[in-house]
């Protein structure tokens, strides 16, 4: 019934008014020490620390690079005129004999299906595709959502009726018809275009969200004491407002990436981007999905690869926002919190 | 432990060797330190002492609202019965029932979405066992008890619909719904207008006659507790430093942290005089000077917002000041003095009227002139929380407006950032540090600092002190008097506490509800006011001295 009080708040009043309290000259000192650890380091190489430091940022960050140094070193580079042989001596596209009905052995690692083509090749060529899908899709989606979301948030008034409004009308339309509409348009114009358009569809959310986001920072009052000192108004949007919001854009710009992952599966179904004998990961696990009884292992490696890629590239996003935010704090440790004694400040004289 | 011992003498509240640690990046922080102290049966006890001396979070212990990260030892008896470490349904038992908390601040501890009456109806229904009927009458009882006006109407209200004062009522009458034994009134008056802190303190005092509770006050302001409380204890960093009767303290305070406490109060009506032949001398010369910043018959909207209709905030305002000379702009909140501050910089557009800085009119130039005559002005925001971009070192913050100005860059910026930092007496260290790092004192000296980075001929200081210490206040006013003597800025000092524009001040001008009431010297205000309003003003200020606080008050109730 009572409301509770804001405990984080309170929390935070209460620690971060002590340094206050100690005499003013150790409180100089204890700056001099604390300034030699940080005296000279750019704000790029204190958010950089902050993410090395990150545990789990940090593992994903070396597993999501094995799976990029794998995919394009097994089967080569084979795109925009540049062709790079691998060390894997089959492809993704020619047909090999069936060896023991497809089964996974050490010749074919990863089996083979039905026909005959070797399913390693095919899931290494398959990353390739989703991978640059979901970095060109994640990138458009962002960079939309975020120009177009932080110019409403910021303008409000009728730019904002303006952009909300278009953004809900894209919003309304399944994604998967806009894309098969474009589909039909670009028919056959590879996955690049593919990545593209499902950037271009995908920043809605991420607009909404930066929007709010804004809409609050903008009222802030170092907003407008930047505008006293001669900001313009594209300087405040952005090293003002949008280095504040970098939190929310970062956790929904992984999730766009994770999502993109099957959503270009399912347009490439509709005859859109990935087209067979080329594979995304999407397209395997379309194709694959009937075989699940008879033949598992054609669903289960890209269905891992995609976990894979989802996972690290969360994560990663998970490190960086911590990183980007200078009050990030420890958490708490259990184990440590009943070790640890109490820092207690000298009897004060008369106490 | 014997519960049946509860004659009157025994102590509603008595807390021994209270401990509240909180766990900070990896270390235990010690809050509050083997405290110890009684209350008795329809006694106030104040515990007085600066934020960050541990005053809330050990009555927040008694409640068992603190924070996951903390931890807290010793023993609470309420009545006589170990309440520390209760859980769960005991805990709920105990809350509301037998100890009750007034928070600060009245918006945001009611909820927005019921109405007062539901609130007060369900804080009732939970700790009794009666109907709803019976609990509406009883909560309308209630709102009459604390003095709200037509309270069957105020009932159906929602708290938006209140203002601040009969928010807080409110407040206090869900605390004493269930008769508690105990009332922790957290600051109860601070986010108030000194007029209705005189109310509500008032009524604190009335209901304390007629309740049997014991009130457990917690506050900062040696004012606010100077006639209402019986004992004083005093922290600071954590521990108890001095305890004993009002009038004790008041009159022979022991420590030297209690006679510090007192000092730094400003207290009206004492400021030096110094008005010497030189001053009054200096003041005529002014009259003759270009005004720095000029007010014409300016009025100022709120635009409509939806269906909201466009709200004239000010009025009709006519304000100089020139060169050099500090304008107190005092009144009550909603009163329309922030806006003209935030109006003098340019950050909102004059409706009607002209409002000119160094001549020139700022509603008639183009965006680039403006521009330049911004680096004329400087402004001081009220929340240090805000009004420094968190994920900027605060060095960056400060050399903004130079590097904006094209004035300073590279190496020649950060010397100009280092002197501005020596001017506000941080330490240079500080360049590197966020905005959390810095307390609360510290950060309004950055925005000093920046407000200052290009030499302003205009200073709009909107109530830098509201959020500070008393301690810290009379350090950082004593700052910017050096300041302003120094560099002989004009200075536009926004304030609703009359005691500290008492100290800085030329000239003052009382707003009320977006017209100035009166203007004049900082001794024709102060001293011998002409308007009712003014007079009204200076009478509800409070003072940290019991009798002469009495004294006040019952000449306020005679008028």
């Amino acid at each position: 019934m009572i409301p509770p009080s804001d405990p984080e708040r309170q929390n935070i009043e209460e620690t971060t008014h002590f340094p206050e309290t100690s005499e003013d000259d150790v409180e100089q000192v204890e700056n001099a020490i604390e300034l030699k650890e940080v005296e000279g380091i750019s704000q790029t190489r204190l958010v950089l620390r902050r993410f090395v430091r990150h545990k789990a940022a940090m593992i994903s960050l070396f597993v999501f690079l094995g799976v990029v140094g794998l995919a394009f070193s097994s089967i080569g580079i084979d795109a925009m005129g540049i062709k790079t042989p691998g060390w894997w001596q089959f492809n993704s596209v020619a047909i090999y004999d069936l060896l023991d009905g497809g089964v996974p052995s050490a010749t074919h690692p990863f089996g083979q299906d039905e026909v005959g083509h070797d399913i390693f090749a095919q899931v290494m060529r398959g990353t390739q595709q989703s991978l640059m899908i979901v970095f060109v899709a994640g990138i458009v989606a962002t960079l939309l959502g975020v120009l177009v979301g932080s110019i409403a948030g910021f303008f409000r008034g009728r730019i904002d009726q303006l952009l909300m409004r278009f953004t809900d009308a894209i919003i309304i339309i399944p994604v998967l018809v806009i894309t098969a509409v474009l589909g039909s348009t670009f028919n056959r114009s590879g996955s690049f275009v593919l990545a593209i358009v499902l950037g271009l569809v995908l920043w809605t959310g991420m607009s909404r969200l930066v929007r709010g986001d804004v809409l609050s920072l903008r009222e802030r009052e170092y907003v407008d004491a930047a505008r006293v000192a001669g900001a313009s108004n594209s300087r405040i949007i952005f090293r003002h407002i949008l280095p504040n919001a970098i939190g929310v854009i970062i956790v929904n710009a992984t999730l766009v990436m994770s999502a993109t992952i099957l959503t270009e599966a399912a347009v490439s179904f509709l005859g859109f981007g990935v087209q067979f004998p080329d594979v995304s990961l999407g397209s395997l696990i379309h194709n694959f999905q009937t075989a699940f009884n008879t033949r598992p292992w054609l669903f289960w490696w890209p269905g891992l690869f995609i976990i894979i890629i989802a996972l690290t590239i969360n994560f990663i996003g998970d490190g960086l926002r911590d990183a980007f935010d200078p009050r990030q704090k420890r958490g708490l440790n259990r184990v440590a919190r009943k070790q640890r004694t109490v820092v207690r400040p000298a009897e004060e004289v008369g106490a | 432990m014997n519960a049946s011992a509860t004659s009157t003498t025994d102590p509603i509240l008595k807390v021994d060797k209270l401990s509240v640690d909180f766990w900070v990046s990896g270390e235990w922080y010690p809050a509050a330190i083997d405290l110890d102290y009684e209350v008795l049966p329809g006694e106030v006890m104040a515990v007085v002492g600066e934020s960050g001396s541990g005053k809330s979070s050990s009555a927040m212990a008694l409640m068992g609202l603190l924070p996951g990260n903390s931890r807290v030892s010793g023993s609470i008896k309420l009545s006589g019965r170990e309440v520390a470490g209760l859980e769960g349904a005991a805990l709920r038992r105990l809350r509301g029932k037998d100890v009750a908390v007034i928070f600060q601040e009245p918006m945001t501890a009611l909820n927005p979405v019921f109405t007062i009456g539901f609130q007060i109806v369900e804080a009732i229904r939970s700790q009794l066992q009666v109907g709803p009927t019976e609990a509406r009458s009883r909560a309308i009882e209630l709102l009459g008890m604390v003095e709200i006006p037509d309270p069957e109407v105020a009932f159906s209200k929602y708290p938006h619909q209140l203002s601040g004062g009969q928010r807080q009522r409110a407040m206090i009458a869900m605390a004493i719904s269930c008769d508690p034994l105990l009332l922790i009134a957290d600051e109860p008056t601070t986010a108030l207008d000194v007029t209705v802190q005189a109310e509500i303190l008032d009524l604190l005092r009335n209901l304390r006659g007629r309740l049997n509770s014991a009130i457990l006050l917690i506050t900062h302001d040696l004012g606010v507790v100077a006639d209402l409380a019986d004992h004083i204890v005093v922290m600071k960093d954590g521990r108890i430093v001095e305890r004993g009767p009002i009038e004790e303290i008041y009159k022979r305070p022991q420590h030297p942290y209690t006679q510090q406490l007192l000092a730094a109060i400003p207290h009206l009506g004492t400021a030096v005089l110094n008005v010497n032949e030189t001053e009054v001398a200096a003041a005529a010369a002014r009259q003759k000077i270009e005004p720095v910043l000029a007010l014409e018959g300016v009025s100022i909207d709120y635009p409509k917002r939806g269906r909201i209709p466009a709200f004239r905030a000010v009025e009709k305002v006519d304000l100089v000041i020139r060169p050099g000379e500090v304008l107190g702009l005092v009144g009550e909140s909603g009163s329309g003095k922030t806006t003209v501050g935030r109006a003098a910089v340019g950050l909102l557009p004059v409706a009607e009227g002209s409002l000119r800085i160094l001549g020139q009119d700022i509603s008639q130039v183009s965006s680039k002139e403006l521009r330049a005559i911004r680096r004329q002005v400087g402004i001081v925001f009220q929340d240090p929380g805000s009004s420094l971009n968190p994920r900027w070192p605060i060095g960056d913050s400060i050399g903004e407006p130079l590097l904006l100005a094209q004035e300073a860059k590279g190496a020649d910026l950060s010397k100009r950032v280092e002197r501005l930092l020596d001017q506000v007496e941080l330490p240079r260290s500080f360049r590197n540090r966020y905005p959390h790092e810095l307390s609360g004192g510290q950060r309004q000296r950055v925005g000093i600092a920046r407000a200052l980075a290009l030499r302003p001929s205009l200073l709009v200081a909107d109530e830098p002190t509201s959020a500070l210490d008393v301690s810290v206040q009379s350090r950082f006013l004593a700052l910017l008097q050096g300041l302003q003597e120094e560099l002989q800025f004009a200075c536009l000092f926004v304030s609703h506490d009359l005691a500290v524009v008492d100290l800085l001040a030329h000239r003052i001008a009382v707003m009320h509800r977006g017209k100035i009431v009166e203007t004049g010297t900082r001794d024709e205000i102060l001293r011998s006011p002409k308007e009712a309003y003014t007079q009204r003003l200076l009478a509800a200020v409070p003072v940290p001295d019991p009798e002469e606080q009495r004294k006040r008050r019952e000449s306020r109730r005679a008028r």
